[in-house]
This record gives C-alpha cells, structure tokens and sequence, in this order.
C-alpha cells in the first residue's frame, strides 16, 4: 500500500451532483501529485476530502496505513494552503504560525523554534509582528505555506494557491514551490487549472474531467501519449489542432490531404490532433495554411491561420521565421507526430 | 457669493436645530442650581446659580419613595446592575444564537432565524402579562434577576452577529478546523476576536437600551428597593430644583458610555468587518 491511497472514491452532494465518479489514486511517499482540470471537475472536492472538510459518499481514504474516512480534519495531520489564503485576519504572523501548534498543545520554547524554521525557511522572518493585512500577495502566500509546513503534516494540500497572484509571481512563487517541496520532502497534492503549473510542479499528474481521472502519469507522459481527446486538448499550449477525418484501410483522410499506412487498425469517424509545435515548413507539403495573424513571442512565432474549409489552425515555429499575414504555408507532421482519436468515444486508435 | 449665502443659510437652519434641542437641557441644568424658591418666584433659569453642591448631594442621597426606603444613589445602582446584565446577557446569547445559526447544521435555520426576528415586532408591552406570570412563579419578582433576564434576549443583535458570521469566508473555518481548532475554539479564538467591534457596539446599545426601561421594572418590582433611574423620574417626589437636578444626572451614564465607547460604536454599526 502507497502512502495516500483513494479507493473507488465518490461525491455525491445532497442535490444530487454527482461531483467525484469512483475514483482510485495511490500516491507514494513524498511524491508530488497534481489534479488538473477544467473548473467545476470535481479535483477540487477530490483535495477536500482527502482533507476531510468534504464527506466521503462512497470509497475509502487511507493514510500513511491509516483509514481517515471518518476522522476529524484536526486529526488527520494534514495542512492545506488556500487559494484566498484564508490568513487569520485578527493574529500577526507569529501567531498565525503558532496556533495549529498551540492547538496541539506544544510547549512554547519548541513552538518558538519552529516558528522562527519555519519563517527563516520562508523569508518571513522581518514580517512576524506584521499582520495579514499589512503583507503583499506574494507575502501572504509564504505566510500560508509557513503555516502548513511549521506542523510537520504527513501531506501538503494546495488549493489552487497561485491563482491570486500576478503572472510574475506566479512562476516565481511555482518555483519556489516546487524548491520547497523538495528540500521538506513531504508528500503534497496540488490542485490547479493552470496546466503549465501542472506540468511544471509535477511528479505526477491527474487529468481530471467530470469527476473522472483520464490519465495519470509523470507530465511528460502525458503529453506524448494522451490517452483521449480531452487530456489532449487540455494539455499542451497552444491547444492541440483537430482536424476530422476518416480511416478506411489504414489510410486517414482528412480536409484535403491523407496520410497512408497509419498504425492503427480503427475504421470509422476519427479526429485528428496534431500539436503546433509537431509543425514545420516543407516542399512536399501536407497541410495548406493561410496566415490571419502572427504572435511574435520571441523565442517562437504562434500562427495563428485557417486551412481551405476555414478550420482554424495553429503553428508554433522558431521567432527568426518572418511570417506575413496572409502568406499560404505549406506544413508537414514532423516524425509523423500525429494523435488519432475515436471521434464517438474521444479514446485514443493509435 | 451665492454659494456663501446657501451655506449660511444652511448652517443658520444647523444652529437653529441645535438650539432647539440643547437650550431645554440647558435651562434644566442651570434652573437645577439655584434654590426653589427662587424657581417658584421667577421662573426657569437661562444662567447658573449657587446651590450645585448642595441640590446634587441632596438629591443623591435623599431617602425617596412612599416608604423612604431608597436613595437616588441606589437607583442609580439598580440601573447600573440592570443596564450591564442587559447588555452582557444581551449580547453573550445573541453572539451564541448567531453562532449556532450560521456554524452549525441546523435543518431550517434560517426560518429559525426569522421567526427570531419576527419577535422585534413583538414588543415587550404586548407580552407583558405573561411574561410577568413566568416570573412571579418563578419567584423572581423583586430581584435583578427578573429585572434582566425577560428583556436580554435581542433579536437585533442576532441580526447583527449573524450578518457578520455569514462574511467570514469559509476557508477560515476549514482553514481553522486544519489546524485542530474545535467548534469551541473557533467561537473564541476567531469570531469573538472579528467581531470585536461590532459587541462594543452591541454592548452600549443594549446598556442603552437596558437603562431606558421604563415599563417593565415598574411591573416587576413592588419593592422600592429595586427602583431604577427612570422610574424614579415619575416616582421622585421633592421640590423642583431636586427633580431638575436628578433628570441631569439620570442623562450622565448613558451620555459616558457613549462619549468613551464611541469610537467602538461608530466601527462597529458602519463597518461591518
């Protein structure tokens, strides 16, 4: 048994929702595991009941060997940080620090210990008798993660916690995240909609959609190998291309080309995805784009185009490549980087 | 120019409000400072006289009532013991039923909470009948217990905590309840701390309020040992001068309070975190 084990785990609130499908999930000892999703896909709810500030309908919720289902989040030893941060407003920051500690009735030279660990570990230290209210976005968020981690908990819940932040803070902050948790070593779940923040936190990631896990695996996995039509939208930025097509003996035919001798023994309606960074330039060429608009990025130009039945269409290339708008590009599948999915089910053919 | 001539005119119609109201109390306090005879002869005074001292002293500790059994002074006690039991008992069971209303699983609070409301529309004068028989078989005629206890459960202060319990995010709690807080450390340690301001204000509303009764310990007293301020205003016998110099001091304690709370009061009404 892993260290965090979810069994055929489910959510149903008293209305009726039905927000988390029987879901299983292990995660190992200090692992970073990440759900990511769509907003309102239940990984949230998925988070708060391992925290144990949701009811568990249905399924078991094991650990560190011990089954929590129905323990109190107090003494589950499991410390969250809030998307709002959820500071307390009256206490300075000290105390803040302090009162998961207190509460657990540690004397007060060890509580002040780990306080100040805690605040040196964070760069905290100057701000102790400031409060809340007196501390910067990126502040807060230090103070959040210095109460989690001052309690020593077996396991780190994060709650979307960069969302309030501006965009530079925000790869700052991800980073020192990701730095954090590897120097505390302490198993974490982060929840996120962000899917740059997934792939760039995790060890591990959940794709997670309508309270059902479409794929688990390490990011890099995920993005070569999506399993459906949806972690292959999700993933990726910019967005995967689809196309629709149609396989009759191992050959795909799309809007105005095909691709012959295709791996996959699937006959019917499929979509094709293709990536707008699997794209380049080529003379015996594929796919015909017109250019509409052209984001210079710097390091990569994103064309932005439609092909001849007026399917949008994206292609990431290297920023020295001058596009014109309105220019016609004629682009081939680099190593035949191409997904294939079952346009009635979303599941992956090839 | 014409902006000159509005504002005067509007702070003319200031003053002549202020005047309205405060030249009564004042002649009051300054008739209150010379002797009777001088009031029976030439009137109520504009301008202040000599015997401060002796109608205050004498007014504190005159033995009032049919049966001489009381003092100004111990009214002013009775008041003061009934007003604070209001105000605490007031505001430490709506801070509860707020609480109770908001935190915990209740199945209907809220029609709970507005029949609680409603009962402002039920003022005391129409249940006083029955809520006088609960406390003569109770056996709490003539004591401060029963002075208190039938006025201090106030519907507007559970409005007002329970409106202020429903902003506090959630994640507070959860975020409080992570950190092993039980229901009862969460009540102390983060929503009396919040709400600070706001029982301040609470505090000297029902002090107020509590100090303002009239009706009810005029009903639940035959003892005259329990007499409160405002009734000895009706109960008072003496000259004039002592009745002027005891409705002044009746206005001292409600005044204090709120010049020293004030502060407190005007966070806690108008703002509401």
């Amino acid at each position: 048994m892993s260290f965090l084990d979810l069994k055929n785990v489910t959510k149903i609130y008293p209305n009726g929702t039905k927000a988390v499908h029987e879901t299983s999930l292990s995660v190992d000892e200090g692992e970073f595991m990440v759900f990511v999703g769509p907003s309102g896909c239940g990984k949230s709810t998925l988070l708060r009941m391992v925290a144990g500030l949701e009811d568990i309908t249905e399924g078991d919720i094991n650990l560190d060997g011990k089954l929590i289902n129905e323990v109190d989040p107090s003494e589950r030893d499991v410390a969250m940080v809030f998307q709002n941060y959820a500071l307390y407003p009256h206490m300075n920051v000290y105390n803040n620090l302090a009162y998961g500690l207190k509460n657990r009735g540690i004397d007060k030279e060890t509580i002040e210990q780990k306080v100040n660990d805690a605040a040196k570990l964070l760069q905290i230290s100057d701000y102790l008798q400031r409060k809340p209210s007196m501390l910067s976005g990126g502040q807060r968020q230090r103070v959040a993660m210095g109460r989690a981690i001052v309690r020593n908990p077996k396991i780190f819940l994060f709650d979307e916690p960069l969302s309030n932040l501006d965009a530079k803070l925000r790869i700052q902050m991800r980073l020192e995240i990701k730095k954090l948790q590897q120097k505390v070593g302490v198993t974490s779940i982060f929840v996120t909609h962000d899917q740059v923040e997934a792939m760039t936190l995790a060890d591990r990631l959940a794709v997670i959609n309508n309270g059902i896990i479409e794929q688990l695996g390490t990011p890099i996995e995920i993005y070569d190998n999506p399993k459906s039509l949806f972690v292959a939208g999700f993933i990726g930025s910019p967005q995967m291309n689809f196309l629709d097509g149609n396989i009759k003996n191992k050959t795909l035919s799309a809007e105005g080309f095909e691709i012959k001798d295709i791996d996959s023994d699937f006959e019917g309606e499929v979509k094709l995805g293709i990536r707008p960074e699997h794209l380049s330039q080529s003379e015996n060429s594929l796919i015909n784009l017109k250019v509409d608009l052209v984001e210079q990025l710097g390091s990569d130009n994103l064309v932005y185009g439609h092909l001849k039945d007026k399917k949008d269409f994206c292609y990431r290339c290297p920023g020295n490549l001058t596009i014109e708008k309105g220019a016609d590009l004629s682009l081939n599948i680099e190593n035949n980087k191409y997904y294939i999915f079952d346009k009635s089910t979303g599941k992956r053919v090839n | 120019m014409t902006r000159f001539i509005t504002s005067s005119f509007s702070h003319l119609i200031l003053l002549i409000g202020i005047l309205i109201m405060v030249v009564p109390v004042w002649m009051i306090f300054a008739s209150s400072t010379h002797t009777s005879s001088m009031i029976n002869m030439n009137g109520l005074q504009m301008f202040l006289g000599d015997s401060f001292y002796e109608n205050y002293l004498r007014v504190l500790l005159y033995q009032g009532g049919f049966f001489k059994e009381i003092t100004a002074l111990k009214m002013f006690f009775n008041s003061f013991i009934m007003a604070t039991g209001v105000a605490i008992l007031s505001v430490v069971t709506s801070l509860m039923a707020a609480y109770a209303l908001v935190y915990y699983r209740i199945k209907y609070a809220t029609l709970l909470f507005w029949i609680i409301f409603i009962t402002i529309l039920v003022p005391l004068e129409l249940r006083i009948f029955p809520t006088y028989s609960v406390m003569a078989e109770l056996n709490l005629v003539n004591s401060y217990f029963g002075l208190i206890v039938p006025i201090s459960a106030s519907a507007i202060a559970t409005l007002f905590f329970r409106q202020f319990y429903k902003t506090v995010p959630d994640e507070l709690l959860e975020s409080a309840k992570l950190d092993g807080a039980n229901t009862w450390r969460f009540f102390v340690d983060f929503l009396i701390p919040l709400s600070k301001t706001m029982i301040v204000a609470m505090l000297i509303f029902m002090f107020v309020f509590g100090y303002n009764q009239y009706l009810w310990p005029l009903l639940v007293t035959t003892s005259e040992q329990y007499w409160t301020v405002v009734m000895g205003l009706k109960m008072m016998s003496g000259s004039i001068v002592h009745r002027f110099a005891f409705v002044m001091m009746s206005m001292v304690p409600p005044i204090l309070i709120i010049i020293v709370l004030q502060k407190y009061f005007i966070k806690g009404v108008f703002q509401d975190k």
